[in-house]
């Protein structure tokens, strides 16, 4: 009886101790497959969700976008503002053991800005040359001043690759970097698997020995299997998904102002679609924005959650501009401007609009809106992919567009409206914003670019090219039991700190 | 039987062919441009030109075809654009997903179906063959994405017995494996049921009218006997075409069934790749799909002559 009482106790000891010891792990639901795991080629955004736990990279943002030291503890411009010296931190390793110094920044930076298919180039467009000056100093200098390159280094352009893994041909499916988590495994379109790196300079901070994430593309269902306990956290909820999410009381709903946008993208130039009143006349782009109500469509689609917008910078931003306030509703006035422009009502508009449900609900109240003052909108609801071509060859007049959104400003406005752009569709091109906006690309001071944006926006907002509509909002469901969360405006989730109630 | 293997399999390579060179140039009419699909956000011009480059995109579509071809027959189904994954090494990790869920599935649907079936012949135009024709015709109707959120709302969210979706491998916990496959198998199940049901209900029908049944029970054999033995065994020749059919059908991915509940097979990823433009994808499961397809022909045929002596001797 003794030993048995023993062996009991024995037994019940080591089912503690190895219940203690069961790996904690957190698995997050994401709204779609990430595509290749290279920071410096990849593209989507569920990507960057991966690598915020996977690479550190030199410059990270706090909620209130300000940038704090991650991989390099400290920075300084030189006096022209074409020399940027970082000094990195001391005791870093890669995942595979390899030691993170200024000849390994040197590496990482020069490979983002010369694979033929990175990504990358169009970020680091301003830096002429990375130096090594000490093995924890790297130097980096530019061509011109870029007042944008440390918000770049704080995301994809600034992640830092095992340079040894990274020469690998197969670095893409096996990535190796340098974050608190390290790779183990991906299943595609089922689950990437993180597990927590020993090394890690800061791994006290990090609570999860494993880190799942799982792409689960309805929102329903990503809902269901985090309600069932199949997953502790999701990110992109839906905003109908919103209220009944509050109401369950083993649930937390956590939501940020985001940095994307949505908007309307007129076709100014691009091609034979934009030979008409709309695309030539800016009064008649103002009265179609006239004929808006986004509070209305926010109510109807959002359950009220977006941002109303007429700007490209977000609430969250401190580039925010307060005074442009967002116009009311005035059919009248809009059909006033119609007149005026001397075009003959009901003006007909093609919209054309991605095939889900949400956009196509957003184009069809803009529709039944637009007609009270004096439109008609057709609605053309097609596959994004194809209608990101189209726009990209103007076959289209207006188009319903997504910006998932950058933390500094110009990656908000730079691509979109200066005349050469990439993302440029519109073919909009005035030289008084070209010249604003690369005058606030070279400034350093936060009051100065203020400045030169609003003046640039003042200019976009009265001509309209883009007619912003919402800001979308970070919205995050959680168990109740997850602790010290905070959603951030670029909508990563950052696990500093982030335990499971004990 | 070996001779008539070889035969079938050598007339396969024309279709394969066909096969091949229909999803090569459909895929090629779709609008949309691989690389900008790819390229997302991004759209450096430089890069774009060097990934068309990379891909083959610029060069004639004849040509493109005769590459992958080539590429095909040396093994080498090439790679994902969007992750750069040997498509090899996809294919060989949603196989078995996809294998497991169409087997599970199917067996749902023969263990409903084949009886419900025979039970509606036996007893036609009772009510029991009106109950069970309801149940048929509501199996097909409904459609399966709705049934599967009905049956995660209850059995996962409420109840909690089995995980809302995902899968687990079946060599890493068996038991969790087959808690995910459950609900997803039946729901598939569910479906084909009623298709294989009224099948069974009207084969069986026709042999119970003929004339050696009529003689068998004249010699005083048991029912059960009559029906499970003489008349169930000739009545199989359609069901067993029309399962491996099924079967193949599944195989082909259950676009769906596995978006509802989450399950990386090839339906979750031929969709996927269709909508990314990852051209090396979708023909790389198609052609296996393809293939799978006519081994099952091959299969049904094969068991045609297993079940039906008399077909052994006409080839």
């Amino acid at each position: 009886m003794k030993h048995l009482l023993a062996f009991t106790g024995v037994t019940l000891l080591l089912a503690c101790s190895q219940a203690m010891a069961a790996p904690a792990t957190l698995r997050i639901g994401i709204q779609d497959d990430p595509d290749m795991l290279d920071p410096h080629r990849s593209r989507t955004y569920a990507g960057r969700l991966v690598y915020t736990a996977l690479c550190d990279k030199l410059v990270e943002t706090d909620a209130d976008l300000q940038f704090i030291p991650r991989l390099a503890t400290a920075w300084e411009w030189s006096e022209d503002g074409k020399t940027l010296t970082m000094n990195l931190r001391e005791g870093v390793t890669f995942h595979d053991g390899e030691p993170f110094d200024a000849e390994a920044v040197k590496f990482n930076l020069d490979r983002a800005r010369t694979l033929p298919d990175s990504q990358r180039k169009s970020e680091l467009s301003s830096v002429e040359s990375v130096e090594a000056t000490a093995p924890t100093t790297v130097t980096i200098h530019l061509k011109k001043p870029d007042a944008t390159l440390i918000a770049q280094l704080s995301d994809r352009s600034g992640m830092m690759l095992a340079p040894k893994a990274a020469a690998g041909a197969d670095y893409a499916s096996k990535p190796v970097c340098s974050g608190p988590y390290e790779f183990v495994e991906r299943v595609q379109q089922d689950r990437i698997v993180l597990k927590k790196y020993d090394g890690y300079w800061n791994k006290d901070v990090f609570h999860f020995d494993r880190v799942v994430f799982m792409p689960i593309p309805d929102t329903s269902v990503r809902l269901a299997n985090l309600r069932s306990g199949d997953l502790d956290m999701i990110e992109r909820v839906a905003p109908t998904d919103v209220k009944s999410a509050k109401a369950d009381a083993k649930l937390k709903v956590y939501s940020t102002p985001g940095l994307g946008f949505m908007e309307m993208v007129v076709n100014i130039d691009n091609g034979s679609k934009a030979q008409n009143p709309l695309g030539q006349d800016k009064r008649v782009r103002q009265a179609l924005e006239l004929s808006l109500d986004r509070d209305a469509i926010n109510q109807v689609v959002f359950e009220g959650l977006y941002i109303p917008a007429n700007q490209a910078l977000s609430p969250s931003s401190p580039f925010f501009d307060k005074t442009k306030t967002i116009p009311a509703r005035d059919p009248e006035k809009a059909r006033a401007l119609l007149g005026e422009a001397g075009v003959k009502m009901p003006f007909p508009i093609d919209l054309k609009v991605a095939n889900n449900p949400i956009a196509q609900q957003i184009g069809q109240i803009i529709q039944a809106m637009a007609q009270e003052s004096g439109f008609q909108v057709n609605l053309i609801a097609g596959e994004y992919a194809t209608q990101l071509s189209e726009q990209q060859a103007g076959n289209f007049q207006v188009a319903l567009y997504n910006w998932s959104g950058r933390p500094d400003p110009d990656g908000n406005l730079h691509q979109f409206v200066t005349c050469k752009a990439p993302l440029n569709d519109a073919r909009y091109c005035n030289p008084k914003v070209d010249e604003l906006l690369n005058e606030a690309r070279v400034r350093n001071g936060l009051e100065e670019r203020k400045a030169l944006y609003a003046q640039a926006q003042e200019i976009l907002v009265d001509e309209a090219p883009y007619i912003y509509l919402f800001f979308d909002p970070r919205l995050f469901v959680a168990r109740g039991d997850l602790q010290n969360f905070q959603p951030q405006p670029d909508g990563l989730i950052r696990l500093e700190n982030v335990r499971l109630a004990p | 039987m070996i001779g008539f293997i070889f035969r079938r399999l050598s007339a396969a390579i024309p279709t394969l062919i066909l096969v091949s060179l229909f999803v090569f140039t459909l895929q090629k009419l779709l609008p949309g441009d691989p690389v900008l699909a790819m390229a997302g956000e991004e759209r450096d011009p430089q890069v774009l030109e060097y990934l068309r480059d990379k891909y083959r995109l610029n060069d004639p579509i004849a040509m493109q075809y005769l590459h992958w071809v080539g590429d095909v027959l040396q093994g080498d189904f090439g790679r994902s654009m969007r992750t750069e994954q040997p498509v090899t090494q996809l294919l060989l990790s949603k196989l078995p997903v996809t294998l497991q869920l169409a087997a599970w599935s199917l067996m749902f649907a023969m263990l409903i179906g084949i009886p419900a079936g025979i039970i509606a012949a036996v007893r036609k135009g009772t009510r029991v063959d009106y109950g069970v024709n309801v149940l048929a015709l509501s199996g097909i109707s409904i459609p399966n994405f709705w049934l599967g959120l009905l049956l995660i709302l209850l059995f996962a969210v409420k109840l909690q017995w089995l995980p809302a979706s995902g899968f687990v491998p079946f060599s890493e916990d068996p038991l969790r494996n087959l808690q995910t496959m459950l609900m997803p198998a039946f729901v598939l199940g569910a479906s084909l049921a009623g298709t294989l049901m009224r099948h069974t209900r009207s084969a069986m029908l026709e042999v119970l009218r003929s004339d050696y049944v009529r003689t068998a029970r004249a010699k005083g054999l048991m029912p059960r006997v009559v029906i499970l033995k003489h008349a169930l065994r000739n009545a199989l020749m359609p069901i067993v075409t029309l399962s491996t059919l099924l079967f193949g059908e599944l195989l082909g991915g259950a676009v769906l069934t596995e978006q509802v509940f989450s399950l990386p097979g090839f339906g979750k990823m031929i969709v996927d790749a269709v909508f990314n433009r990852d051209y090396a994808v979708v023909q790389g499961v198609v052609l296996c799909v393809g293939i799978g397809f006519i081994l099952l022909n091959l299969l049904a045929d094969v068991l045609y002559r297993l079940i039906n002596p008399r077909m052994r001797t006409s080839a």
